[in-house]
């Protein structure tokens, strides 16, 4: 049975898939972001999935304003690089899992989620950056660690699908994981955001409260987060920074509960706020060892409400 | 017909591109992709008011697009996505679009990403209101509770979080309203 074991939410600022293909991961301004994320590799290392389910959205790559498909899911053997006005960046073509895809496909259109199905897609900075930042800056030459299923998703024309949405889809997604009888252990990204606007006026707006508020109740309270409208994202997280609707569907795809495995943050990567978060399933029938850490999270947790209160009074 | 109020339109120094903008921005955005072709980049520099006509833009668009004005193409249906496009044929970085539309100096622009962005306090409303998000507040109760990593959060938690930094409604309303 193929399961889904862990999400991960990660930026995919384009500025950081052009200082690994121009070679300036040491510099001092780029080396905070990319050291946030060695943890990252190495747990990736250690956890070894069979396939990756990437949610991203197309930033006038794949997809112009001809065709604007608000869920689509890529079912093609391969991914190849999107040429973004650069030339395709150097990376592997992404080797898809169309058997799983379709199954996938199968699955969540008859839950009622309508999907656009891509037999044919290149993929830009949205899917690779995240890539690189959690598989390591693989040779052109070589090959990603495991077989990508991309889910691009609309965000760039408004209204993109409501987090509540994104949440549910990321339910049946899990759902037809759980029903594929290959044994495949699966991870799934929620990419793009945190905070940022980069158009208008108003371009360069960082809400680091927001972005911290969001990453706590995506670990501890997703619910709260799946009721959040669409004009408080823009208002509170920048026009762009609506693209944190996507991270709602990796979240929809784990356990109610969720053991939060790292957590990076820094700003800003170009215009953006970089949040990164690994969120692990708890193995199942291993029930011992959360239970023993009961009495004391209480306890932490009267001490913390304890500290609040002072906070409020001073 | 004139563009349907919404609810986002208040959201200050902001375009929102919606269906409504993407409708009528098709030519600026599809002029944009166009951009992706080196052919194309060589054909719009040798003659750019020519090369538009292809697009059917309309007058107020293509006279956007002559004159790089970057906010007005957002105004008048171009993605940023798609007219950043137009500012790497001009051999511009992000950035300096950013800096364009923000009307500040790249310099200045990049100082201000460097010192953690532009805040949103006064950046909320234009009417006026800068009260943070319900969700914002509920979220840095969130915050303080989840220090640690088992903490649930029960609804006893909410204890009137008030956002700590009790936004004094600063009137630092920047730029344009």
């Amino acid at each position: 049975m193929a399961r889904i074991i862990a999400g991960i939410g990660s930026s995919h600022v384009p500025a950081i898939g052009a200082a690994i293909d121009n070679g300036k991961t040491e510099e001092p301004y780029w080396k905070r972001v990319f050291s946030g994320f060695e943890k990252s590799q190495a747990w990736m290392r250690e956890t070894k999935p069979d396939v990756a389910i990437i949610v991203y959205n197309d930033h006038a790559s794949a997809f112009s304003v001809d065709m604007i498909p608000t869920f689509a899911l890529g079912c093609a053997a391969e991914f190849p690089p999107a040429d973004e006005g650069w030339g395709p960046r150097p990376v592997p073509v992404v080797q898809g899992y169309p058997a799983l895809a379709s199954h996938i496909a199968q699955s969540v259109i008859l839950d009622e989620f309508d999907l656009t199905i891509c037999n044919k897609m290149e993929v830009d900075h949205g899917m690779t950056v995240p890539m690189n930042l959690l598989f390591g800056n693989i040779d052109k030459n070589s090959h990603w660690p495991c077989p990508v299923i991309p889910l691009a998703v609309n965000v760039v024309m408004y209204p993109p699908p409501t987090g509540h949405r994104c949440f549910m889809l990321g339910r049946a997604i899990r759902k037809a994981v759980a029903s594929y009888p290959e044994d495949l252990k699966v991870v799934i990204f929620g990419t793009g955001g945190l905070s940022h606007q980069i158009s208008g006026p108003r371009a360069g707006l960082i809400n680091s409260k927001w972005d911290k508020a969001f990453l706590d109740n995506l670990s501890k309270d997703p619910q709260k987060l799946v009721k959040i409208p669409h004009v408080d994202y823009m208002r509170e997280a920048g026009a762009e920074g609506i693209e944190m609707v996507m991270w709602l569907i990796m979240r929809g795809a784990l356990d109610e509960k969720v053991d939060e495995v790292y957590r990076f943050y820094t700003v800003p990567a170009s215009n953006t706020a970089v949040g990164h978060i690994i969120l692990a399933n708890r193995a199942r029938g291993a029930k011992a060892p959360p239970r023993k850490h009961k009495p004391a999270a209480a306890k932490h947790k009267r001490a913390a409400a304890r500290a609040k209160v002072q906070q409020v009074r001073s | 017909m004139a563009r349907k109020a919404q609810i986002y339109d208040d959201i200050p120094g902001t375009y929102v591109f919606d269906a409504e903008r993407s409708r009528e921005g098709y030519g600026i955005n599809m002029f944009c992709m166009s951009l992706m072709k080196d052919d194309n980049r060589k054909a719009f520099k040798a003659n750019e008011a020519e090369y538009l006509k292809k697009f059917r833009l309309t007058p107020e668009q293509a006279d956007a697009v002559l004159k790089r004005d970057y906010n007005r193409l957002l105004e008048l249906g171009g993605n940023i996505y798609f007219t950043a496009k137009l500012g790497a044929t001009d051999g511009h970085s992000f950035q300096h679009l950013a800096a364009v539309m923000t009307s500040n100096t790249q310099e200045n622009y990049a100082k201000m990403m460097l010192g953690g962005g532009r805040s949103v306090e006064g950046n909320r409303s234009r009417s006026g209101e800068n009260t943070p998000s319900k969700f914002l507040a509920a979220g840095t109760s969130a915050k303080k509770s989840a220090a640690k990593p088992k903490a649930k959060l029960k609804a006893k938690a909410k204890t009137k979080a008030k956002p700590k930094a009790k936004t004094k409604a600063r009137s630092k309303s920047k730029k344009r309203k």
